[in-house]
């Protein structure tokens, strides 16, 4: 277990150090000076020469990177070049509103998709496991952003139920609650039929195992083995599906924040990219990968401490 | 969902055709016969040829020319002339969208070609070589994986602007590793079979073994993933459109439709439904036809996707 862990462990640092390395290059070799657009264009060359030793500009790429390197492990993701504000209290500041969408998407998502599979495993080519295969399929043929400008189109200029517009108000949890469904509707939606399938096709091959058909012997009820029984196992794969989808998962919330104008990383990555204020494009880019990278460790975990046999393989 | 195969009934066996090569036809041909029975198999193979065939044919099928403006009818719903209304500037939103269609088309058959084609040499490379070069391969597709796509091309976009060849590079790059890992798998359990052996043991180069008798062994599951990978394409590439960050306008692309249709969404809704429901149909098509014939041709790939 422990070997296992730090194997694990050490595959996570090496991406994030890959990204950060990946991503350090990447924006260095944008065209585009950033001392003429941190002083503007009147700034005379000795101003320029001076902010640039400041900042350490004029010294090889090298050690730009490790004063990077160095600065991000401090958890120092440099400052805004417009307002010289932090990144990391920027990021700090919209991150909360990436997570609950993404957990909101994700839990509706597996409230939903999760019991379907169950169900049209328990009877296979019922109708309503005809139903939901329907359904899973058409949920994943339809894009997320498409669903985020149908949902906009049906439910708030159509039917004008639910707002289009930001977060809702500071401190109003009723408002933000309201503001939070259709884009979590949106970016789950998708996820719905993934985990109903991923769910229906495990549960099957898990139906098959000998303490299923002990537990048929004795006589418990269907619904009871799958729930109580059959799940548990069943539920694996699923967990390391919605791990490695995440990526994915937060593909989705850059669409939906930035169709519905709702703060939250993505959102400032975009504008941030358009705006070329590139420390915070890198903070950004930075932390959504860790979030990822630590997503993908916990569904990882999470797999080996439920199923000892994956513990043994590696 | 699909159609079970055991509820097929069998082809009578046919007394006159004996031999191997005669069953390996007869196994072909009822297997095409269960395909040709398969409703979702059909549907989408329908589709698939829909999109081709609107792409291609665009020029044949559009009412007027994607670029010519008619103002006094702007912002229209449907009517008798634009069968699916105008846009902000009175372009005929019914011919964009046929035209956006070659755009999706491009970007479907260069992205999945070539990235089928690179993720084959590396994965067979990264399952037939030494294990050091396996795990640095694995930990690179990782770390590709790791990027979030749109996260990964708004980066891009910032350092080279956007264009089509952009997102066609970001296609390739973000779809290689799923192909790679898949060709890897078959080839790693390949490699200790005893016609390999065998076929090394005649003196056989590397390269020789590689393309002659591992390539034909891997590559049936990776066409089957690259019909399945089609609406994962068009997907990415109409919603970096979307975001502006693809192909850019006048040229007409299921992205660019949308996007234009969003921002007039309270003066007409057609160009977002316009834009969206070609979008639609193709992934469904795409799905529907790659599972039928991963359910028919390799069942074993069903597992653990």
């Amino acid at each position: 277990m422990w070997w296992y862990l730090l194997k694990r462990l050490a595959l996570s640092v090496v991406i994030i150090l890959l990204a950060v390395a990946a991503l350090f290059l990447m924006l260095h070799s944008i065209p585009g000076d950033p001392v003429s657009i941190a002083l503007g264009p009147r700034a005379t060359p000795e101003v320029q020469a001076a902010y640039a030793a400041k900042m350490h500009l004029d010294k090889p790429l090298y050690y730009q990177f490790l004063i990077f390197a160095g600065n991000v492990l401090q958890g120092d993701l440099g400052s805004d070049v417009f307002s010289n504000r932090s990144v990391a209290l920027t990021l700090s500041e919209q991150l909360p509103y990436t997570i609950a969408l993404a957990v909101a998407a994700l839990g509706w998502a597996a409230l939903v998709g999760i019991p379907l599979g169950c169900l049209s495993a328990i009877r296979p080519n019922s109708w309503l496991d005809r139903i939901t295969g329907i359904i899973s399929v058409g949920t994943i043929a339809v894009p997320s952003f498409l669903v985020s400008i149908w949902a906009i189109l049906l439910f708030s200029i159509t039917l004008r139920w639910l707002p289009v517009i930001g977060a809702g108000e500071e401190g109003d949890i009723l408002s933000q609650l309201r503001h939070l469904i259709l884009p979590a509707f949106a970016v789950g939606l998708g996820w719905v039929g993934y985990l109903a399938r991923m769910v229906r096709a495990s549960m099957l091959e898990v139906m098959g195992e000998n303490y299923i058909r002990s537990a048929r012997a004795f006589g418990l009820r269907p619904r009871t083995i799958v729930f109580r029984y059959a799940l548990k196992v069943a539920i694996l794969p699923t967990i390391t599906l919605i791990g490695v989808g995440f990526g994915g998962l937060l593909s989705g919330t850059v669409f939906a924040e930035i169709i519905f104008s709702r703060p939250g990383v993505g959102k400032i990555i975009y504008d941030m990219v358009l705006a070329r204020n590139f420390p915070v494009v890198q903070g950004a880019v930075l932390v959504t990968i860790a979030l990822y990278v630590v997503v993908t460790l916990i569904a990882d975990l999470m797999v080996s401490w439920l199923d000892p046999r994956v513990r043994e393989s590696l | 969902m699909s159609v079970n195969p055991s509820d097929i009934p069998a082809p009578a066996p046919d007394p006159v055709r004996t031999g191997a090569a005669e069953r390996a036809y007869s196994v072909r041909r009822e297997k095409l016969i269960l395909f040709l029975r398969n409703p979702q198999g059909m549907l989408g193979l329908f589709l698939v040829i829909m999109f081709f065939a609107s792409a291609i044919f665009a020029p044949v099928f559009a009412t007027h020319d994607p670029l010519t403006m008619d103002i006094p009818n702007r912002l229209s719903g449907p009517t008798a002339d634009h069968w699916a209304g105008t846009d902000q500037l009175g372009r005929d939103t019914y011919t964009r969208v046929l035209y956006g269609g070659r755009v999706a088309l491009e970007v479907a058959a260069i992205g999945v070609s070539v990235s089928l084609v690179i993720g084959l040499v590396l994965g067979m490379v990264a399952g037939f070589g030494p294990t050091w070069l396996d795990n640095l391969l694995l930990l690179i597709f990782d770390a590709i994986r790791s990027f979030p796509t749109v996260i990964l091309a708004l980066a891009a976009v910032a350092l080279l602007g956007p264009s089509l060849k952009l997102v066609l590079a970001i296609v390739i790059v973000t779809s290689i590793p799923s192909y790679a890992r898949l060709a890897r798998t078959s080839t790693l359990a390949l490699k200790r079979t005893e016609f390999i052996l065998a076929e090394r043991s005649l003196g056989a180069s590397t390269p020789r073994i590689l393309a002659r008798h591992i390539m034909p062994n891997v590559i049936g599951p990776l066409l089957i993933l690259s019909a399945m990978d089609v609406p994962v394409v068009v997907t990415i590439e109409a919603g970096l459109s979307f975001l502006g960050l693809g192909v850019q306008p006048p040229t007409a692309s299921w992205g660019t439709v949308l996007n234009e249709g969003y921002l007039i969404i309270r003066d007409t809704p057609w160009m977002v439904i316009a834009g969206g429901i070609p979008l639609v149909l193709t992934t469904l098509g795409f799905t529907f036809l790659g599972e039928a014939l991963r359910d028919i041709f390799d069942p074993k790939l069903r597992k653990g996707r």
